[in-house]
């Protein structure tokens, strides 16, 4: 059974959660760059993309970063890959 | 084919051997300057360009992180300095005081920088992902006026410590958060600052004439020692000498060149090289707003045509992580020169630029302290991939073995590992720590900067790194002193002693990581690595706090009492700890 939306958000935010456990969730806005709400460097950023690939099993390769920017564009991201199996 | 030599088929001018003194002083001629007379950078990197045929060429070209593009040229760039510098003068700053930026590289940062130069202020830049700790530490040690930073910046990291910051009178912010939620205009939300755009518009916009000399002090860089507060590094405005004449020997850089320097203007590569040297050359700066994304660089270094790019070790492997794909399809026939800096360049980077770009990465290296390229592989010179390469000219390298109470011994024999000294006197040397002359005295030896650093020079003459004397971590290309994290974990209740050392990371080179000794009956678990993630996080910012927090018993100590970092490296890699005869 895939995850639904909700469900990867959730996961979404335990990982930023465990790297950057400074960062307030709650006050996250879905819609907004990840990058200028909370205060993730390139290596955070990377480590965040590592934990989506062992936590959740797709791998991100570079050139989709860029679509990646927001809480809301990762986890519609996401949601796409893993419908595709 | 991979060989240990990259030959270069380009003629090699004449070697003309010429003292240093000569050559810096023919190096000032063409400028029209002399090496200890009247001299502003911002005059010879701005204002000489705009009375030239070139005022109206491109200086920087701002792209934005949304795809918007913004040129500025030469003329209103001269116009713009002489606004802010006029903005100072309305304020009461006076000549050398200090003027701190803290944004990201958005065009109000440059012009800030080189207004603040051209009215003789010093100008200190700070780390965009410094936390509110680094920030505080640096400018409470300057006699900082003014600060210029955006409004985000200064709601997250200046507004909660700007009451223990009395030095601070004059915030100039821009409002970078423009119709957030919020009806307010930032200024208003932010009381006790002044807004950017208002204030420029009504300073004056007549040429200024500076009026300064090589030898006054221009420009405050903070760097990170073992022990201790951040050392404050000062240049004065002959550096400007290194950084033109190294960018076209080091770097090959040319007047008509697209020059992109990747650095952070926080950081003095950024600052020597992502701001000054391409503007005394008179080339045009690809200025990107954008924090690193493998894909906006391919793209970037193909459409914007870039012909000499000067970038970092971390983004390299991080590029050649992406894989092939990235790159698959694109030439780069504009490109001509590409250049590191930061960290020692592993041969596999220089030989993924050959299959990847067409072209070798030329590794250079140089300090905070020394201002501007020393040691570099050039256009001309046949390059090995791992060296460093030679000294550029003006500059005269040794290798040298320190010895108590005695002058250094200087080591002729090849391939012998030792210290990195340079003999006094280039422009762009350091010309004290701010507030600590102790600690500058300790430097220097004999006519000579120790760098702290430990090379071998093979027979041929080329430098190769091998490691740093000291306990300082290399983090993505920017030092990061232990002490200062130290100090931040231990201000937390639960924390009876800390360590730090740099765990090697096959991106950043080096990452931080922090072994924690817990007060009595405190419980180690994973809700308070945490916490002291968070708190360190918060305090220290993620580019200097660590990235890795580990609970131990015991740190091992020297018997005078100093945490042997060393020993917690060794242990960590699982190395052998070797001598342990100081352990307590």
């Amino acid at each position: 059974m895939p995850l639904d939306q909700e469900q990867l958000r959730t996961a979404l935010l335990a990982i930023i959660k465990t790297l950057a456990p400074e960062t307030d969730t709650a006050q996250l806005v879905g819609s907004l760059p990840l990058r200028k709400q909370i205060d993730l460097d390139s290596m955070d950023w990377l480590n965040v993309l590592a934990a989506i690939h062992d936590g959740l099993g797709v791998d991100i390769p570079e050139t989709d970063y860029r679509h990646l920017a927001t809480l809301d564009s990762l986890v519609a991201y996401l949601s796409g890959r893993l419908a595709k199996g | 084919m991979r060989t240990a030599v990259i030959h270069k088929s380009r003629s090699k001018p004449p070697v003309v051997p010429v003292d240093a003194a000569t050559y810096w002083a023919a190096i000032a001629r063409e400028l029209a300057v002399s090496v200890d007379g009247p001299l502003n950078i911002a005059q010879l990197a701005v204002d000489r360009h705009a009375a030239s045929a070139n005022a109206d060429k491109t200086a920087f070209r701002f792209l934005g992180e949304a795809g918007a593009r913004r040129d500025i040229s030469y003329r209103e760039l001269s116009v713009l300095t002489d606004r802010f510098a006029h903005l100072l003068g309305d304020l009461g700053v006076q000549k050398s005081d200090c003027v701190f930026v803290l944004c990201g590289r958005i065009p109000e940062l440059y012009v800030a920088v080189l207004g603040a130069l051209k009215f003789g202020a010093v100008v200190s830049p700070l780390f965009q992902a410094f936390g509110p700790e680094p920030v505080r530490a640096r400018i409470a040690q300057a006699p900082g006026r003014v600060l210029v930073t955006t409004a985000s910046a200064y709601r997250r990291k200046v507004a909660p410590l700007r009451d223990a910051l009395p030095s601070l009178q004059h915030v100039l912010v821009v409002d970078d958060l423009g119709d957030e939620s919020t009806q307010e205009s930032a200024q208003e939300s932010l009381p006790n600052t002044l807004d950017w755009t208002t204030a420029m518009a009504a300073a004056a916009e007549t040429p200024v004439t500076p009026d300064t000399t090589a030898c006054d002090p221009a420009l405050l860089h903070f760097t990170s020692g073992t022990t201790g507060t951040p050392k404050g590094a000062l240049h004065g405005h002959g550096a400007v000498l290194t950084h033109y004449a190294t960018a076209r020997y080091a770097l090959d850089l040319r007047p008509d060149d697209i020059f992109w320097c990747t650095a952070d203007p926080g950081w003095v590569t950024g600052m020597s090289y992502g701001i000054l040297a391409p503007l005394v050359i008179g080339a045009t700066s690809i200025i990107d707003e954008a924090d690193f994304d493998a894909a906006r660089w391919a793209a970037i270094l193909a459409d914007e045509r870039v012909n000499v790019w000067y970038t970092a070790p971390t983004a390299i492997r991080m590029l050649m992580k992406a894989g092939p794909a990235l790159f698959a399809g694109r030439r780069f026939p504009d490109l001509r020169f590409i250049a590191s800096v930061g960290e020692p360049l592993n041969p596999e980077a220089v030989w993924w630029g050959v299959e990847t770009l067409g072209l070798p990465i030329h590794d250079n290296w140089w300090q905070t302290e020394t201002g501007g390229i020393m040691i570099a592989n050039t256009a001309e010179n046949d390059l090995k991939p791992g060296s460093m390469g030679r000294p550029v000219p003006g500059v005269v390298a040794h290798v040298v073995r320190r010895v108590a109470g005695q002058p250094p011994e200087r080591i002729a024999t090849p391939d012998t590992v030792g210290e990195l000294a340079l003999e006094t006197g280039w422009p762009s040397m350091f010309r004290g720590y701010l507030g600590q002359p102790e600690r500058y005295r300790e430097c220097f030896a004999d006519g000579l900067y120790l760098s702290g650093d430990l090379v071998r020079r093979d027979a041929d003459g080329d430098y190769w790194f091998v490691g740093r004397g000291d306990d300082v971590i290399k983090s993505a290309g920017h030092l990061i002193g232990p002490f200062e994290v130290e100090s931040v974990l231990m201000e937390h209740l639960a924390v009876a002693e800390a360590g730090v050392i740099g765990k090697p990371d096959p991106l950043a080179g080096e990452s931080v990581k922090a072994f924690v000794v817990l007060k009595r009956d405190v419980v180690a678990d994973e809700t308070l690595r945490r916490e002291l993630l968070a708190h360190a996080r918060r305090r220290l910012g993620a580019a200097v706090a660590p990235k890795e927090i580990a609970f131990a018993e015991c740190l091992p100590h020297t018997r005078s009492g100093k945490i042997m970092r060393r020993l917690l490296k060794a242990r960590e890699l699982g190395l052998p700890e070797g001598d342990s005869s100081a352990l307590e």
